[in-house]
């Protein structure tokens, strides 16, 4: 019961954030690019709510408008993964045999990889940019999924409704879509909570580096690049936007636990 | 065992192709030859020099034998030479490695030494208060981003207590100090970046730690030890810890990329020379030979970490030794 409650608490911000992100023009009380110099590094004020940072921008509205990166980069990052994920991993465990073997044998090798050193790698390639990063958190995300529907669909598939169906002439592919992936999707929709969860961390991570999204376009993880170089003074720049990621991640967090209680009752303490 | 290595050793060899096709493939997805962007960099170079540099990275014959090539040079330890300063990129990963390595160990010493107590402590006191807090303090670890603990870290013990030093591994007047000065110094500046390494692992272990031994704590046998009469702490202790402890084995292999993955941002954040911030400065200058051997010696790492976990975990439970295929 008081789990459920954090799992709703969990929704509540959410949908709260995705409010934020959505109505960002008319939350925001400056323009979030706005350079003006004489107001650089100013605390918290009744003008500018969570002060300003070195070129005088206002941090809360750059961290209205960061909601929005966090959130897009989220769910379109996750969608990708989920995407992928899916359609591997029910050809792995539908046909079996070999392209099982090599499509699991695939995502052995991904995982060897840290995922940090992976992003890092293709991002020096392909460049920076709130799209590539989107697409390389999702194309290096997907293997958790890929097993998790694998392992669904190895147990599903045995069952008398599947033989019932290929007997009445369904083909493999309506077999798949209409009746695997819908029954196996539940393990998919927790994985894909706590997926966007971890999608905004690392894009976070990797706008602190100065390699995810480019200023002057704001994001909370380049805020608190840019609250790097003020160490000691602009303690506003740096405590804010990190909090903004704590509570949007456990958020999703706590949603996914709550999530996964009802799709799956025996983890229920 | 020793054929449970053996198989252990043959199933890498896949995943070693692998990674090594994977890494390869990747870099190739730069547009443009890495000469090329070497030449931007140095226009006084001509384009003779360029043809040149091709032919000594091999870059005029197709994909399948430049991988060939590669491949048989990376296993010489040779991973070609950095854009940015000409040296080996062997030299300049290995060189930086010791302290990622160092710091990770380091952070995996911490992980086991608090989360296991914790974890067990949580599960015996199962709904306490200790419980209900530590379960609180997991949630906001795995949601507080590690690179901004750091930074709080940082700001509060670093710039205004000065407890700590911000950055580095060493102070400025570090060649002056006796041996066990320099110990003392190298240790004062790991304090922070250790405990930001391990803070994600220790929230994660000391869950794995809770749930491991909530689940034996139901089994039979627990049961029939209790009702023998014995002592709970011989129970918790001898019967229950033993068991509840195989499958943090395991996560200590899987907890290996995690880590290394972590390396990127917190040495970034105290400007540590390791393996992590070598990765980041080659990303901006787009030293693709640096990249390419850093990402494969990430990976070879993490697989290292999986092995060494596998064989620890057959040797403390010798169910899996004698697992058939």
């Amino acid at each position: 019961m008081k789990r459920n409650k954090l799992a709703i608490f969990g929704a509540g911000v959410i949908v709260i954030l995705a409010l934020i992100a959505i109505f960002a023009r008319f939350i925001a009380t400056h323009d979030p690019t706005e350079i003006n110099i004489k107001n650089a590094l100013l605390g918290p004020s009744r003008q500018h709510f969570l002060g300003t940072d070195q070129l005088g921008r206002d941090i809360f509205s750059r961290m209205v408008y960061g909601s929005q990166v966090a959130l897009s980069i989220g769910l379109v990052a996750v969608g990708i993964a989920a995407i992928v994920g899916i359609i591997l991993g029910s050809i792995a465990g539908f046909y079996g045999g070999w392209i099982d073997t090599l499509i699991m044998r695939f995502v052995d090798i991904m995982l060897c990889f840290p995922r940090f050193f992976l992003i890092l790698s293709v991002v020096a390639i392909v460049g920076p940019n709130i799209f590539n990063v989107m697409v390389i958190i999702g194309l290096t995300g997907w293997m958790g999924i890929s097993r998790l529907i694998r392992a669904e669909i190895l147990s599903l598939k045995t069952r008398d409704f599947i033989s019932a169906s290929r007997a009445l002439g369904a083909s493999n592919i309506y077999i798949i879509l209409r009746h695997l992936i819908p029954n196996g999707i539940g393990p998919v929709l927790v994985s894909f909570v706590f997926g966007v969860a971890g999608a905004i961390l690392t894009e976070a991570g990797l706008s602190y580096l100065g390699l995810g999204v480019q200023p002057p376009k704001p994001s909370w993880g380049n805020i608190l690049f840019e609250g790097r170089a003020v160490l000691g003074v602009g303690w506003w720049m740096i405590l804010f936007p990190g909090l903004a990621i704590l509570v949007s991640v456990l958020s999703f967090n706590l949603f996914g636990e709550g999530l996964r209680d009802i799709i799956n009752p025996r983890t229920r303490e | 065992m020793l054929h449970y290595i053996i198989r252990r050793l043959l199933g890498i060899i896949p995943l070693l192709i692998g990674i090594t096709i994977i890494s390869f493939l990747v870099i190739h997805l730069a547009p443009g030859k890495p000469t090329e962007l070497m030449m931007q960099m140095n226009p006084k170079a001509a384009l003779e020099a360029q043809e040149r540099l091709e032919k000594i990275f091999g870059l005029d014959k197709p994909l399948h034998v430049q991988y060939l090539v590669w491949l048989k040079n990376f296993f010489r330890f040779d991973f070609g030479i950095s854009f940015i300063d000409g040296r080996p990129v062997r030299e300049k990963i290995f060189e930086r490695m010791p302290i990622t390595i160092l710091i990770n160990v380091l952070a995996l010493i911490m992980i086991f030494l608090f989360s296991i107590p914790i974890g067990i402590k949580s599960a015996t006191r199962r709904g306490s208060f200790f419980d209900r807090s530590i379960t609180v303090l997991v949630f906001l670890a795995f949601a507080a981003p590690g690179f901004w603990l750091a930074l709080i870290l940082m700001d509060l013990f670093g710039v205004r207590l000065g407890w700590f030093p911000v950055s580095g591994i060493t102070s400025l007047d570090f060649e002056n100090f006796s041996n066990l000065s320099k110990v003392i110094d190298i240790a004062h500046h790991l304090i922070l970046p250790v405990f930001v390494a391990s803070i994600g692992g220790l929230a994660g272990v000391s869950r794995y730690m809770r749930q491991s031994m909530l689940d034996i704590i139901h089994q039979d046998y627990i049961r029939t030890a209790r009702a023998k009469g014995l002592p709970e702490r011989v129970v918790i202790y001898r019967h229950a810890l033993r068991n509840a402890l195989l499958p943090i084995v395991t996560i200590l292999g899987l907890s290996v990329p995690g880590l290394i993955s972590g390396s990127v941002i917190f040495e970034s954040v105290f400007s540590i020379p390791g393996m992590g911030k070598l990765m980041v400065e080659a990303v901006f200058a787009r030293d693709y030979y640096t990249i390419m051997g850093g990402l494969v010696l990430s990976a070879l790492l993490t697989l290292i970490g999986n092995l060494l976990a596998d064989i620890t975990y057959a040797y403390v439970d010798p169910r899996i030794r004698y697992e058939k295929k």
